[in-house]
């Protein structure tokens, strides 16, 4: 791999390149790509999804494992305290992360009609990493909940078999 | 990976006895005459790999409505009544409804008549597709061997392993033990210096389980699909940089059936899930 | 068709929430995966999920590339009448499908 030999002052983002080019395809699902890719970092992704608005901690609870057996499935469950009543309800709850190529995982619409506030799915982390949720209640406010989860790659390289 | 040092092996060498005398108990016993007396005395330290598992993936195991196994076995379920192939039979024109094929799995890797040798679950289903059903044969990890397999392997769920005790397998036993010890690959590694010496302790940050077929086949989070025993196999060589054996081989029937033999008695978990 | 296991309790009592639990398979390809060749794997995900309960929508979800292959989507649903279920998916390349589970609500 002689030609990874990369003078001293190239710029981060030709080294990553380069890397990637000259890197052979890997067992991950997910490959985590320069920053040009994905050029939302996690706070605008979540003011894009508010309109600005503040999201106040509380009411939201994110549900994932602090450390995960694998991050192509992750189980994840988030819970808003919430009376799910006529008055005062959940309608939406969205997640969002923090090193993936894109900062959405999911969203979730709901209303009076749920009963409880509380939805779960399973979700690809493509490394250790900070996950987000926003909840918006019936009165318009925006609620939030944030986790630090510990991923790992699997130990051996399986390739196609 | 650490160069294991001479006193290392020999330390390593006294836990492997140790272990593999814990671990074969159940399968010396099986072949002795004193068979009740040894296995209740000799303390079983086999775990499944379930406990080495986290506990949301532990209940995405347990659980019907989460195992994804499950869509596999739903599709089993209708591939069971289909009529395939040039005879136009289903699986169900000869064995019935499959609740009747309660203890199948459980008994298999077993001795066919024709190879003259062991032959796992899948090779079964491949071989009667293709000379009773007159169908043409399926490629490995097909998603319809996948679904027949796993819908059989429920049905067996919560049976103890229970490989026949043939005396034509005893060579093949004998084999696929010596393959379980046997070095290979660039990383120089054989199966049971991770899943013998090893088991409990981390590779990277993944807990080595003691490799017992028990959940198969298996839904794997790594593969974020559904897959053999044989799949898991080649998997493995691959990762200690060795060839791996050829889907269908001896060699991976003798594996396949050393391990089950090694995991006599203990629980089938119907379609498992590991990371 | 993708096999789908969906699981609805089979009778709730009028007021009850009911908690609902599917499972879809699909490949859920990201579009960020390189294939054995090198080159980047098209996109092929299922992009929304609703249940509508007799006709009205009572749940709603946007999937993206970071939703796990083989969907596991629940949520709750409060129990209002006797009727049907309805569960819809779609996505990438016409990717549709709809199941309907009956359900029974007893006073």
């Amino acid at each position: 791999m002689s030609d990874l030999k990369f003078p001293e002052h190239q710029p981060d983002s030709t080294v990553r390149r380069r890397l990637l080019r000259a890197g052979t395809a890997i067992g991950a699902w997910i490959i985590v790509r320069p920053a040009m890719a994905a050029s939302e970092d996690l706070a605008s992704a979540v003011r894009a999804y508010t309109g600005g608005a503040a999201a106040l901690p509380g009411k939201v609870k994110l549900d994932v494992a602090t450390l995960v057996d694998n991050g192509n499935t992750v189980p994840v469950t988030i819970t808003v305290d919430s009376a799910m009543s006529a008055a005062d309800h959940v309608t939406r709850i969205a997640l969002f992360n923090e090193k993936n190529p894109q900062r959405d995982m999911i969203r979730f619409t709901l209303g009076p009609r749920a009963g409880k506030a509380e939805v779960s799915s399973r979700m690809r982390l493509a490394t250790s990493q900070k996950l987000v949720a926003i909840a918006q209640t019936s009165d318009g406010r925006f609620w939030s909940d944030s986790i630090d989860v510990i991923v790992t790659l699997a130990a051996c390289i399986e390739g196609d078999v | 990976m650490k160069k294991i040092r001479p006193s290392q092996r020999r330390a390593g060498g006294i836990v492997l006895m140790m272990l593999a005398a814990a671990m074969l108990a159940p399968v010396l016993a099986a072949s002795s005459a004193e068979t009740g007396q040894n296995q209740a005395e000799a303390k079983d330290s086999r775990r499944s790999g379930f406990e080495f598992m986290g506990a949301s993936t532990q209940a995405m195991q347990l659980n019907e409505a989460l195992n994804p196994g499950m869509l596999w076995v739903k599709d089993g379920e209708a591939l069971w009544g289909r009529a395939m192939g040039k005879s136009q039979l289903s699986c169900a024109s000869c064995h019935g409804d499959a609740a009747g094929m309660r203890g199948v799995a459980a008994r298999y890797p077993a001795f066919d008549e024709e190879l003259k040798r062991p032959i796992g679950l899948s090779q079964r289903i491949k071989l009667c597709h293709v000379n009773r059903q007159q169908a043409e044969p399926w490629r490995p990890e097909n998603q319809e061997l996948l679904s027949l397999e796993a819908y059989l392997a429920y049905q067996s769920r919560g049976l103890p392993m229970a490989p026949a005790a043939d005396a034509r397998l005893k060579p093949f036993i004998a084999s696929g033990l010596q393959r379980f010890r046997q070095r290979i690959g660039q990383l120089d590694l054989s199966c049971a210096q991770c899943h013998e010496e090893r088991a409990g302790q981390r590779l990277g940050s993944s807990l080595i389980p003691q490799a017992h077929p028990t959940g198969y086949p298996v839904y794997r989070l790594e593969w974020q699909g559904l897959g053999s025993l044989q799949r898991r196999l080649r998997g493995c060589m691959n990762g200690v940089r060795a060839e791996p054996f050829a889907y269908d081989s001896q060699e991976l029937a003798e594996l396949e059936l050393y391990l089950t033999v090694r995991a006599r008695g203990m629980s089938m978990e119907g379609v498992g899930v590991r990371p | 068709m993708a096999s789908t296991v969906i699981n609805v309790p089979a009778k709730a009592r009028r007021g009850e929430v009911m908690e609902i639990r599917t499972l879809i398979r699909h490949p859920m390809e990201t579009g960020f995966r390189p294939g054995a060749d090198g080159r980047i794997q098209p996109r092929d995900i299922i992009q929304r999920f609703s249940c509508h309960y007799n006709g009205e929508q009572v749940f709603g979800a946007e999937l993206f590339s970071a939703v796990a292959a083989n969907p596991y989507i629940a949520f709750y649903t409060l129990a209002t009448e006797s009727g049907t279920l309805s569960f819809h998916w779609e996505g990438d390349h016409g990717f549709t499908q709809t199941e309907t589970v009956k359900i029974t609500v007893i006073d």
